[in-house]
């Protein structure tokens, strides 16, 4: 029941997700916070089961701090997109697969870059401009499609995500009552103001 | 004295010193020498080669050169069935490392890598150290074209001009008088064979006992290039006028 979704600019990557924490038919909390800082410049949004998530998007933060402090510089973001996709592939043929769809917001600082990538609980991963994952993508993609833009500011990517929000709110069954937001661009990782529905 | 202290590996003498390790790099310092150069453009390996036998197949390209992956390449000296297990796990390691990460893997952590692998022989398990040192070249995006150097110990360090193998302190010291900040490839070329000319003066040097291959960048690859013999021939008869010349003066 989560909802995650990803723009990319000609500088940044902004990545919203919906705050709430749900088991079952009871919603725990309604400003849970799903997205975590990788490094300075990778953003992860993990949408999925909620102790799988944690375990999973915490285990690769520490991976991805461990190579800094040993090597003296980030894990590029190609190289730590590859990484999550294969440590979700690896899982996947494991006894106890971790059901965890992530959406990456990486800048490159090599190649100056902003990258988003789109990386499912199999471990299959694509680069793509725009990305949703949840049921909620059904509702928004179509909407980024009419839209979107590469060279779109940030002000026009984020009433592209608004117009989105305010499609789920009239058309979704679950109702998500706010959105986290941040962005990653060349200065790193921004949190903006928080949507809500 | 010493003898009781080293014939297992894993035991310090009581000066400290781990004579296994230290034997191991006598073993190289009778091995045919290895030389490279950092230019500012390209990395120059000069290497001796010791079998010569006019009656041996020519199955692989080059004796003591190796290409570890798309962005590195090595050079061996000691004991070569050592060197062949240790360049099979660097092989093994930067593969395993881009299937990984999708990137080639970046050259100091090839080089450490191999090197922790190394000490572990130094420190525990009871085996030998390999009797190998290595030269190793490439390139990487974070720090460009690198030379870096790994002992029998297990230590490396990076250089920008280094020997291993025969003659090697000998070779340093012109390296230190000779080498300058900033020099090109079609510079260092010849001060490698230069080097070589003067360690290897008990037998001279011919294009049949020398390998050289440069590491340079063009189009956003990494090349690897190992002088034909035909080349090499020119630039050692050039080393010899010149030599010719200084000692008339």
């Amino acid at each position: 029941m989560d909802f995650s979704i990803g723009i990319k600019g000609q500088d940044y990557v902004i990545l919203a997700e919906d705050m709430n924490a749900a088991h079952s038919i009871i919603l725990n909390q309604q400003d849970h916070t799903k997205m975590l800082d990788l490094n300075d410049h990778l953003l992860l949004a993990r949408t999925g089961e909620l102790g799988d998530g944690v375990q999973c998007a915490e285990y690769l933060q520490k991976n991805i701090q461990l190579y800094q402090l040993r090597n003296g510089y980030e894990m590029r973001s190609n190289a730590a997109a590859n990484y999550i996709r294969k440590y979700l592939a690896d899982s996947i043929r494991s006894q106890e697969p971790m059901n965890v769809n992530i959406l990456l917001a990486a800048y490159d600082t090599i190649s100056k870059e902003p990258q988003l990538y789109y990386i499912d609980y199999m471990g299959s991963m694509a680069t793509v401009p725009f990305a949703a994952h949840g049921h909620g993508a059904l509702f928004s993609l179509g909407i980024i499609d009419r839209y979107y833009s590469r060279s779109m500011s940030r002000d026009e990517a984020l009433s592209v995500l608004k117009k989105c929000i305010v499609e789920l709110k009239k058309r979704f069954i679950v109702n998500y009552t706010s959105f986290n937001v941040q962005v990653v661009d060349s200065q790193g990782i921004h949190q903006l103001d928080r949507i809500v529905a | 004295m010493s003898r009781r202290y080293d014939s297992r590996t894993t035991m310090f003498s009581p000066e400290g010193r781990l004579y296994q390790v230290e034997y191991a790099m006598e073993a190289i310092g009778n091995a045919g020498t290895c030389l490279g150069i950092l230019a500012s453009d390209g990395i120059v390996l000069a290497c001796e080669k010791r079998i010569t036998n006019k009656l041996l197949d020519e199955i692989f390209e080059t004796e003591k050169l190796y290409r570890l992956s798309a962005d590195m390449v090595c050079s061996v000296a000691g004991i070569t069935s050592d060197a062949n297990i240790l360049v099979n796990e660097l092989r093994h390691i930067a593969q395993r490392y881009q299937l990984q990460y999708q990137e080639p893997m970046p050259c100091e952590q090839l080089v450490s890598q191999l090197c922790d692998i190394k000490q572990t022989y130094t420190q525990f398990g009871g085996k030998r150290p390999f009797g190998v040192s290595l030269l190793y070249a490439g390139w990487d995006p974070h720090y460009g074209l690198q030379l870096y150097q790994s002992d029998p110990s297990g230590n490396f360090s990076g250089w920008k001009a280094t020997c291993i193998g025969a003659n090697n302190a000998q070779a340093m010291s012109t390296l230190e008088s000779e080498f300058k900040e900033g020099i090109t490839l079609e510079d260092a070329v010849p001060l490698a064979i230069k080097i070589m000319h003067k360690i290897m003066d008990q037998n001279k040097l011919t294009a049949e006992k020398l390998e050289l291959a440069t590491v340079t960048r063009s189009d956003d690859k990494t090349k690897m290039t190992i002088i034909p013999r035909e080349k090499l021939e020119k630039l050692i008869s050039e080393r010899e006028k010149l030599a010719a010349a200084e000692k008339q003066k």
